[in-house]
């Protein structure tokens, strides 16, 4: 058990120097580098550039210096909490970060939570009652949740909401709420918007899990065990919660870490087309003014929380499984 | 002479229970069919699947001739025919004298003041019969690319008057004909997209899966590692990175091909995994004792079995491809006007306000939910015929 | 089932079971799975249902438990007696997830599967699958349900119960699984333990020892014993009473005695025949005393390195392994699963090369070829003339060529044959092996399984080869079908004075088949000798065990329950 553990977390440190790589070679994809973009933004908002500031900048970043020593300067500077500058908001990244992180979070976690609340129930019943009207209409619905592009779906429950019912939809906040501290009224408000960009985040995801949990239940509902277990005298509601759920649960667990990445698009689109107040709108403008390093810091923080969430899966998997965790077999 | 009892007892291979008589509860398989003709049975009992196929037919027709069936030039900017709403079709048409005839025609717009939001607003004349015609004359384009004619599928019976089936954009441009364009467009980066990952997919995919061990274990963890990241904000680092001068063609190649680089994992991992599951068949092994080669071991033996499943695993790679690209020029990374795709067109519909004037704008997105449903249907169809031989 | 039969009082029957049927819905109407089966189970005796894959024999288990879903009973009564009260329950016509039935199955009614792996939950302990029932059905508290379910597991001589009750599936042994399985139906002292192929999973040596437990067992607790199984030594060493199924029909009923010895339907007659026919036909001595070897090997040796996963060196499939292989005879390489005997055919046939050791074969030109050197099978003569028959007709053939192909392909690579020749050879190969040549346009899936086995020795024998490696060529086939097989290989010995290394690991056929064997246990051959000495005066203490082991199908040589039944 310790032995996977460590593996996995071994793991995770190499993949994470592995997108740091992509990453810094998505940063030095545009030409020009990041003094030569820090004059053009200081001298298009009319300062005058210090060459002295320019030579330290230079020298810091080790812009001179092979792209071997640029990457790992780059990488050192992350590593002490430096996420490097913003020149279109003329703030440093880790200051607009720690301005939205929590409400980026608060949606995220929220729609992975609600994600799984619909689709367990819902593949669950589908596969115990194969073939009937309700798995059917699930089945349509799903097919109908992986056609529909999150963006699209924001924008027509948007159009709907307010055409039909007058009500807009954007933000996370009321005006009068925008900027205040959190209260109980500020919650509420919060929680009167926040259901939108859930939903819409939500779906895809959701689609996804009840199709892999309906197969998967499918093929654990005909195992002899399930038998046996009918063979005690159990009832069959709890034969099926008990034994063939129970086991489909483990690769379900396993796929949060494909839905993981797949919550992160969708919220990142999301965001955008009902204009929340989270890291994505910054990440697109950041990306359209090709402001680099406010966004590979950004797709690393959304890479990083990706790898993240996969390891808690697998270390949930291997707790709940004792395959695992006597290590008879490994984990995938 | 035990072995004498036993050879009279049934010297020849007939059915197991010959003389009790065969199992009644059971039909009979002829098994003279090949395995293209199983699939094809078993796909077309797949109702809602054979259905998909003929809608994806039709889109194909539409990306193939949409500049026959466009009447307007998608890129004509009609001042005067902004966020003009959707004409409908009249088919029949009541003459004066009171009889009718079949004569296929629209109303035109008038254009009235909102006087209190200043605002312009069209109103259908129902005065104003605008009459169709088929095979007219009206702007220049070269069929498939080639041939230069300007006949179109359908055209106005005068020149100059209004025609927008789906109505009109900010610019007063023709929604129909810049659908139709759309449709070509984002199709095709599907369709390329796919192209380009098949290649990767099937080369890695076949080499990890042939040859195993060290190349096979690190393409699992380039591959492990790509399907690890959030693709969106990947695709969107790269795409952004592109230069801003690069003409549109380069820019759709440029998406296509970043689509497709992250695209080929799953194309990859299937190839590998049914290479992995061939090399232990009995059957390939058989093949190798019967004196094969190992290119006719792969291209007798094991590619005909796995044809079939690489065709459903790309045929399940095509919508992806075209939600992605879709998504991506919806936020203006992708494809960038005067290139029009489904994304493209969508983005003239981001604001909550241009919805509500013109909500007609959102007919893109149906297009969308369309192929993509037909698309997955079809995949899944293939899917479940792709393998005859199970069950 | 008449009534004069009955000998024992008829108050011990348990259940009686009258005109039940039983159907699967389909799209083209209900597909009948058991028709009118009746018969008795009485208390204290084991009644055999016996038959081929897909007689109903499971099924007919299923509906005792109205566990048969998606199908359906449609008509039939199933009466369970309460012997102390005196009062009948029927069965078939409960609700399948109703109260009634439930506190029935478990409890009264007991049922073990054929796949102990599978038909354990491998998430839940073995003490948490055991406990459950107990708690389901006895006023017990957790902590005595603990107690009670160790005692079972002592019961079915599991070592150390008070451990192993705390232990995954995974981590037992199958012999193990299949003995937690039958504590798990005993936990609750049931009047009836249904078993439905038990054994069928098992090594000879493991199935004897559960067959010994499961009569020790019931004779000791005077249960009914419902025992399904296809295999008719096993029915004669277990059974009181039998029933013949086939085609979802009873075809005949009786006790054991008189029905393997007066056996009246024609089905019957058949399944004895393929029975006895392998067991007591006189082991076939040798007819040539040539001893030339073709297949020549010396202290083979091959180690997996066993993966990561797997604590120590790795498993030594093949420990120092010698055997010769004579021309024109028959070699048959015996072992339970593991003993190594695949991973030899293996490394005749270039798959694997091994550590140490040598192993030669001498073509047909006088040349010896060293077979442990992978080089040595590179220009197709070797493969020419050592031919392989695979265990799974299913897998061996590709489903997506014909027949013709399939067939023709050795002799196309080799460029023996092409065009019209070759269908021509296709089609005698064909008639050779008892198939209309007129099937050789079908592809693979319109045969079954005797038939495919027959198309791969057609394959095989294309080339006219002088050595053929039969991998279980028979495992996978029912008792007749079988012998058919077996019998069409030794006319094509003769025929084409081909020499046959089978492995196999049913000794019945061995005895029937082969003119020498070896004896392999744990990658080691433990004996070698003819098949009448292995057969009848075994040397070595595995092989006794191992011959010991096998079920005899005559009710009156009853060798592997009786010993213990008194104990």
């Amino acid at each position: 058990m310790w032995a996977y553990i460590v593996r996995r977390i071994i793991t995770m440190i190499l993949t994470l120097l592995a997108l740091s790589v992509v990453v810094f070679i998505v940063i030095q994809l545009p030409p020009g580098d990041f003094v030569t973009s820090y004059i053009a933004s200081l001298s298009a908002s009319g300062e005058t550039v210090d060459q002295e500031t320019i030579a330290i900048l230079r020298e810091r970043y080790k812009l001179d210096s092979p792209v071997l020593v640029q990457y790992l300067s780059w990488l050192m500077q992350l590593l002490q909490g430096n996420l490097g500058y913003s020149f279109e908001l003329q703030k440093s990244v880790s200051e607009i970060f720690s301005q939205r992180i929590g409400i980026s979070l608060a949606v995220e976690l929220t729609a992975v939570v609600f994600m799984w609340a619909i689709a367990v129930p819902i593949g669950v019943y589908s596969a115990v009652n194969q073939y009937s009207l309700g798995d059917y209409a699930f089945t349509i619905l799903g097919f109908l949740g992986l056609a529909i592009p999150n963006f699209l779906f924001a924008l027509v429950l948007m159009y709907v909401c307010y055409n039909w019912f007058g009500i807009t939809i954007t933000g996370l906040f009321s005006t009068e709420f925008m900027n205040e501290r959190w209260s109980v009224a500020r919650f509420l408000d919060f929680a009167s918007h926040v259901w939108a960009p859930i939903l819409v985040i939500s779906t895809a995801g959701a689609a996804q899990l009840v199709r892999v949990l309906r197969a998967n239940l499918l093929d654990e509902l005909n195992k002899p065990y399930v038998l046996t277990a009918r063979a005690k005298g159990l009832p069959k509601r709890r034969v099926i919660w008990r034994y063939p759920v129970r086991v489909a649960m483990n690769p379900l667990i396993s796929t949060v870490g494909w839905v993981l990445p797949t919550v992160i698009s969708s919220s990142f689109v999301t965001a955008i087309v009902l204009n929340l107040p989270t890291l994505s709108p910054i990440l697109l403008r950041s990306l359209l003014s090709q402001d680099m390093y406010l966004a590979g810091a950004l797709i690393l923080f959304m890479g990083v929380l990706t790898l993240v969430g996969t390891l808690i899966s697998d270390l949930l998997l291997a707790w709940i499984d004792p395959r695992i965790r006597l290590g008879m077999v490994g984990a995938k | 002479m035990q072995k004498k009892t036993l050879t009279t007892l049934d010297g020849t291979a007939e059915d197991p229970i010959d003389e009790i008589g065969a199992d009644p509860r059971v039909g009979h398989v002829t098994g003279s069919e090949s395995q293209w003709q199983l699939i094809r049975r078993r796909f077309a009992k797949h109702r809602l699947a054979v259905i998909s196929l003929w809608i994806l037919c039709f889109f194909a027709l539409v990306a193939v001739f949409a500049d026959f069936i466009s009447p307007n030039d998608p890129n004509d900017v009609q001042a005067r025919y902004t966020y003009a709403p959707p004409q409908g079709i009249n088919f029949i048409d009541k003459t004066e004298d009171g009889g009718w005839r079949i004569k296929p025609y629209v109303y035109g717009y008038d254009v009235e003041i909102e006087p209190e939001a200043l605002r312009r607003v069209f109103v259908i004349d129902e005065t104003d019969k605008i009459y169709l015609e088929f095979f007219k004359r009206s702007w220049e384009y070269n069929l498939f690319g080639i041939i230069p004619t300007d006949i179109h599928l359908i055209g106005t019976e005068k020149p100059r008057k209004p025609l927008f089936f789906f109505g009109a954009d900010r610019l007063g441009r023709d929604m129909f004909s810049r659908l139709a364009y759309g449709t070509r467009i984002s199709l095709s980066v599907g369709l390329v997209g796919v192209i380009m990952s098949l290649v990767l997919g099937v080369i890695i995919g076949g080499f990890a899966g042939y040859f195993g061990g060290f190349f096979d274990a690190a393409t699992q963890r380039v591959i492990e590692f790509l399907r690890s990241l959030p693709t969106i904000p990947l695709w969107m680092g790269l795409a952004a990175a592109m230069p801003s001068s690069w003409s549109p063609l380069q820019v759709y190649f440029a998406i296509t091909l970043i689509l497709s680089l992250l695209g080929w994992t799953e194309l990859a991992r299937v190839v590998r995994g049914r290479f992995l599951a061939l090399k232990g068949e009995d059957y390939v092994a058989a093949a190798r004792y019967d004196g094969c080669s190992h290119t006719r071991v792969i291209l007798r033996h094991m590619v005909p079995s796995f044809t079939s499943h690489i065709i459903t695993a790309a045929s399940l790679a095509v919508p992806a491809m075209i939600l992605a690209e879709t998504a991506l020029s919806f936020l203006g990374l992708g494809l960038q006007a005067p290139v029009i795709s489904w994304g493209v067109l969508l983005q003239e519909a981001q604001n909550i306000r241009t919805l509500a004037t013109a909500p007609w704008l959102l007919l893109p997105g149906l297009a969308i939910v369309i192929a993509v449903l037909a698309m997955n249907f079809v995949g899944d169809g293939l899917r479940d015929a792709a393998d005859p031989y199970s069950h | 089932m008449t009534e004069n039969t009955q000998m024992n009082d008829a108050n011990d029957t348990v259940l009686e079971v009258r005109g039940l049927s039983v159907d699967f819905p389909s799209r083209h109407g209900a597909v009948p799975a058991i028709q009118n089966v009746s018969f008795d189970l009485r208390l204290g005796q084991t009644t055999c249902f016996v038959g081929e894959s897909g007689s109903g024999k499971s099924v007919t288990a299923r509906a005792v438990m109205n566990i048969v879903e998606p199908a359906v009973i449609r008509s039939g009564a199933i009466n369970l007696v309460d012997l102390k009260a005196g009062q009948k329950l029927e069965l078939a016509g409960l609700d399948p997830d109703g109260v009634e039935i439930r506190a029935v199955r478990g409890a009264r009614i007991a049922m073990i599967f054929q796949e102990p792996m599978s038909s354990l939950s491998p998430v839940h302990t073995i003490g948490e699958q055991i406990i459950e029932a107990i708690l389901l059905h006895q006023d017990v508290d957790a902590a005595e349900a603990r107690d009670i379910a160790i005692e079972a597991l002592r019961d079915v001589k599991i070592s150390d119960p008070e451990l192993a009750v705390d232990k995954y599936p995974f981590e037992y042994s199958g012999g193990m699984r299949q003995r937690a399985m039958i504590a798990m139906a005993l936990g609750c002292k049931p009047d009836i333990l249904i078993a439905d192929e038990p054994t069928t999973a098992l090594d000879v040596t493991t199935q004897a020892e559960i067959l010994r437990l499961l009569r020790g067992l019931q004779e000791s607790r005077r249960m009914a014993m419902m025992f399904i199984t296809h295999d008719m030594g096993v029915v004669a060493e277990i059974a009181d009473q039998v029933v013949v199924m086939l085609h979802g029909n009873v075809v005949e009923s009786g006790d054991v005695d008189s029905l393997f010895y007066a056996p009246k339907h024609a089905y019957t007659k058949k399944l004895l025949k393929a029975a006895l026919g392998l067991n007591h036909a006189a082991a076939r001595s040798r007819t040539s005393e040539d001893t030339e070897a073709l297949i020549q090997t010396r202290n083979l040796s091959l180690t997996f390195s066993g993966g990561s996963r797997k604590k120590g060196a790795g498993i030594k499939a093949l420990d120092q392994v010698s055997v010769d292989l004579h021309r024109g005879e028959i070699l048959g390489i015996v072992g339970e699963s593991g003993s190594g005997k695949t991973t030899l055919a293996r490394v005749l046939m270039g798959r694997f090369q091994p550590q140490s050791g040598e192993a030669t074969y001498k073509t047909r030109a006088g040349k010896t070829v060293d077979l442990t050197n992978a080089a040595s099978f590179r220009d197709r003569q070797v493969y020419r003339e050592l031919r392989m028959i695979f265990q799974d007709p299913y897998g061996s053939l590709n489903p997506r060529m014909t027949i013709e192909q399939i067939i023709g392909e050795p002799l196309l690579v080799n460029g023996i044959a092409k065009g019209e020749a070759l269908r021509k050879r296709v089609g005698a190969l064909l008639e050779r092996v008892g198939l209309p040549a007129s099937m050789m346009e079908r592809y693979p899936h319109a045969f079954s399984g005797g038939q495919r086995q027959r198309i791969g020795i057609a394959r095989a024998i294309a080339l006219e080869p002088q050595v053929i490696i039969a991998d279980e060529a028979t495992s996978a086939l029912d008792g007749s079908i079988r012998a058919q097989i077996l019998d069409l290989l030794l006319d094509l010995r003769d025929e084409l004075g081909l020499s046959i290394l089978f492995i196999a690991h049913d000794i019945g056929v061995v005895r029937y088949f082969c003119d020498r064997v070896a004896v392999m246990h744990k990658g080691q051959v433990v004996e070698t000798g003819t098949a009448i000495q292995i057969c009848d005066d075994p040397q070595e203490p595995y092989t006794q065990r191992l011959i010991s082991a096998v079920p005899v199908p005559d009710p009156r040589k009853r060798h592997l329950t009786t010993a213990t039944a008194t104990r």
